[in-house]
């Protein structure tokens, strides 16, 4: 990006992808903590988790005030205002994410008997592909990278898929073994979860690439 | 003279037209005298002042420009943080976290939180990160604050030294696992012989007996295994000076492993006068692995052919080929592990220990020398040893 005439502005933007990349590095290690704490059982740091969003709120808002006072203040144009206006709703968006992990940790002291349910480690693995667009869709946007963004977007394909085979897998278990159910649905619902961060990492994906170019990506599967 | 500053000659000029100006008007010549004595008095004191010292150009001992040719070859990655942006990123840190992150805030470059904290302290610090450019590294990021808004901010990868710190736990896991496999089986048959004096038949009981033999073996052939691998890496820096002729040696050790029955399986093809340098019976032992494995794992009845020749490289090149089913691709980087099997429940059928190949490639390399396993799926595998010879250069 080029420099602008008047150096706050400059100063602003930067501290305004400093604060969501800090939201974004939080949010990150939420979902690899909640995802560890329900593969373990660990609820120590499932407590973690449901406090650390508590801090990526104040980020957001954080965030929000200082987009509002540089479009009220500098009242920016072309890239530098499609800039700010994708920082506020990645905000948003990421702001989501951490509220999923959130989820998922609430939902580690409902799961009895961890050691038996297979079902866990489909889920581990969806978790690891969704954690990983979300880490690759943040470097996208620390880099204002559109191709990144896009091999992102691709990626959500695979949680989509894992998300159909875990709700069988899960169903088909439910019959099995009955008395497991209420424990098997929180895992339906934690699944829920981790497929809508993948969906809101698509989001940004689609806003980092309109950032960077001045429009979304082409929609590809319809 | 320049280095008194402003020119002195047009002040005694100005006094010496003053004061002619007032003997025209007609001042006393006293007061004449005297004022221009006050006058001339006065630039004489001025210019006679020492030069005020010639002030350097603010030197900035952080000048930026400056450190960045001095960091910016270095292979750690190291950034200069400026009010909390990134001013500078030698070439290893733009490579690691890309060639944007100049200029941008250094949470841009480091969103992960324990990365912020350390760079949000006051005074610098360090800290382990796991997971900061990529899942599961693992950085150790020293921060050195310099004055109150630089800071220089250095990344060492520990990934590698974490990974070996798991080697060794993972080792002594397997190690153990290993041991307690065999000793379980003994522990449980010598118990039941103990409780039902009379009730097993003597059949049964030879059964028991004989496996309680053949674990006992498998334990005594694992800890012996266990210790000549520990006794090779302990010598592993010292090279063997005994000279050995490597075809008689082949020849001996290869009917060794087979055993009776199996020798009549292999083939040789062994070029004579070849000597190295090297510890007859590592040697040894490195021909029995390798044949005892082919052998084993080469089908029932496949032919094992041993070879033994010169390369190029003046080296002498052992080779084993078996003709059993191969092994897939991606297991074979991973052979001389320890305990590493490619398939667990033949493998521990079949007696392995687990280490026949690690063994190999220690004394391989003790021998300095180099081990090569080529595998195609279907038609047999083929492991060779490359150890300088003795006359090598010589010849």
């Amino acid at each position: 990006m080029n420099e602008h005439t008047v150096k706050a502005f400059d100063e602003d933007i930067t501290r305004l992808r400093g604060l969501i990349a800090e939201m974004g590095g939080l949010s990150e290690l939420s979902i690899h903590e909640a995802l560890d704490a329900l593969i373990r059982g660990d609820e120590e740091l499932a407590a973690g988790v449901i406090k650390r969003d508590k801090k990526i709120d104040a980020l957001e808002a954080e965030v929000d005030k200082l987009a509002i006072r540089i479009i009220a203040l500098r009242a920016p144009m072309a890239d530098d205002l499609r800039e700010v206006i994708a920082a506020l709703k990645i905000a948003g968006v990421v702001e989501r994410i951490g509220d999923y992990s959130k989820n998922i940790a609430k939902r580690v002291s409902d799961i009895e008997d961890r050691k038996k349910f297979e079902p866990l480690t489909l889920l581990a693995a969806m978790g690891e592909v969704a954690s990983e667009m979300v880490h690759d869709v943040l470097t996208a946007y620390a880099a204002r990278d559109p191709v990144l963004a896009k091999e992102v977007i691709a990626t959500d394909e695979k949680v989509d898929a894992f998300y159909n085979s875990i709700f069988r897998n899960v169903v088909s278990y439910m019959v099995e073994n009955p008395a497991t159910i209420s424990s098997a649905a929180q895992l339906l619902f934690i699944a829920r979860n981790i497929e809508r961060i993948g969906d809101h990492a698509t989001n940004v994906a689609e806003m980092v690439h309109f950032a960077a170019t001045g429009f979304y990506p082409p929609d590809e599967d319809s | 003279m320049d280095q008194t500053g402003p020119h002195t000659w047009p002040s005694y000029l100005l006094c010496a037209a003053t004061l002619i100006v007032m003997g025209i008007a007609g001042v006393d010549a006293w007061v004449i005298a005297a004022s221009g004595l006050v006058w001339i008095g006065s630039i004489w004191i001025l210019t006679l002042r020492p030069p005020p010292p010639q002030v350097a150009p603010q030197q900035d001992p952080f000048r930026t420009d400056k450190m960045s040719e001095l960091i910016e070859f270095s292979g750690t990655p190291i950034l200069l943080v400026d009010h909390g942006r990134i001013s500078v990123a030698n070439r290893a840190a733009r490579k690691l976290l890309g060639k944007h992150i100049v200029g941008q805030d250094m949470r841009v470059a480091f969103r992960h939180p324990e990365a912020i904290r350390l760079l949000d302290k006051q005074n610098g610090g360090f800290t382990q990160i796991v997971g900061l450019v990529r899942r599961r590294d693992v950085w150790r990021m020293n921060r050195k604050v310099l004055s109150d808004n630089l800071s220089v901010v250095e990344l060492l990868n520990q990934t590698a030294e974490v990974d070996i710190a798991r080697a060794h736990t993972d080792f002594v896991a397997n190690a153990s696992h290993e041991l307690r496999t065999p000793l379980a089986s003994i522990i449980g048959y010598v118990e039941t012989l103990q409780e039902s004096d009379t009730k097993v038949a003597e059949a049964t009981k030879h059964k028991f007996l004989s496996t309680i033999l053949a674990e006992a073996n498998r334990l005594q052939s694992l800890v012996s295994d266990l210790m000549s691998l520990s006794r090779i890496e302990a010598e592993k820096h010292e090279q063997p000076r005994e000279r050995v002729d490597l075809k008689p040696l082949i020849e001996t050790a290869s009917r060794d492993a087979a055993g009776l029955e199996r020798v009549p399986r292999l083939t040789f093809n062994l070029a004579a006068g070849l000597t190295v340098l090297g510890d007859q019976r590592q040697l040894e032992q490195l021909v029995r692995n390798l044949v005892d494995n082919a052998l084993k794992y080469g089908g029932p009845d496949g032919a094992v052919n041993v070879s033994l020749s010169r390369t190029d490289n003046d080296e002498a090149l052992i080779s084993v080929a078996d003709q059993g089913e191969g092994i897939p691709a991606e297991h074979i980087p991973h052979l001389t592990r320890r305990f590493y099997r490619t398939d667990p429940g033949r493998s521990r059928a079949s007696g392995g220990t687990g280490l026949g190949l690690a063994i190999v490639k220690h004394i391989v390399e003790r021998h300095r020398g180099r081990l090569d396993i080529a595998s195609q799926q279907g038609q047999g595998t083929v492991v060779s040893a490359r150890i300088p010879l003795v006359d090598g250069k010589a010849s």
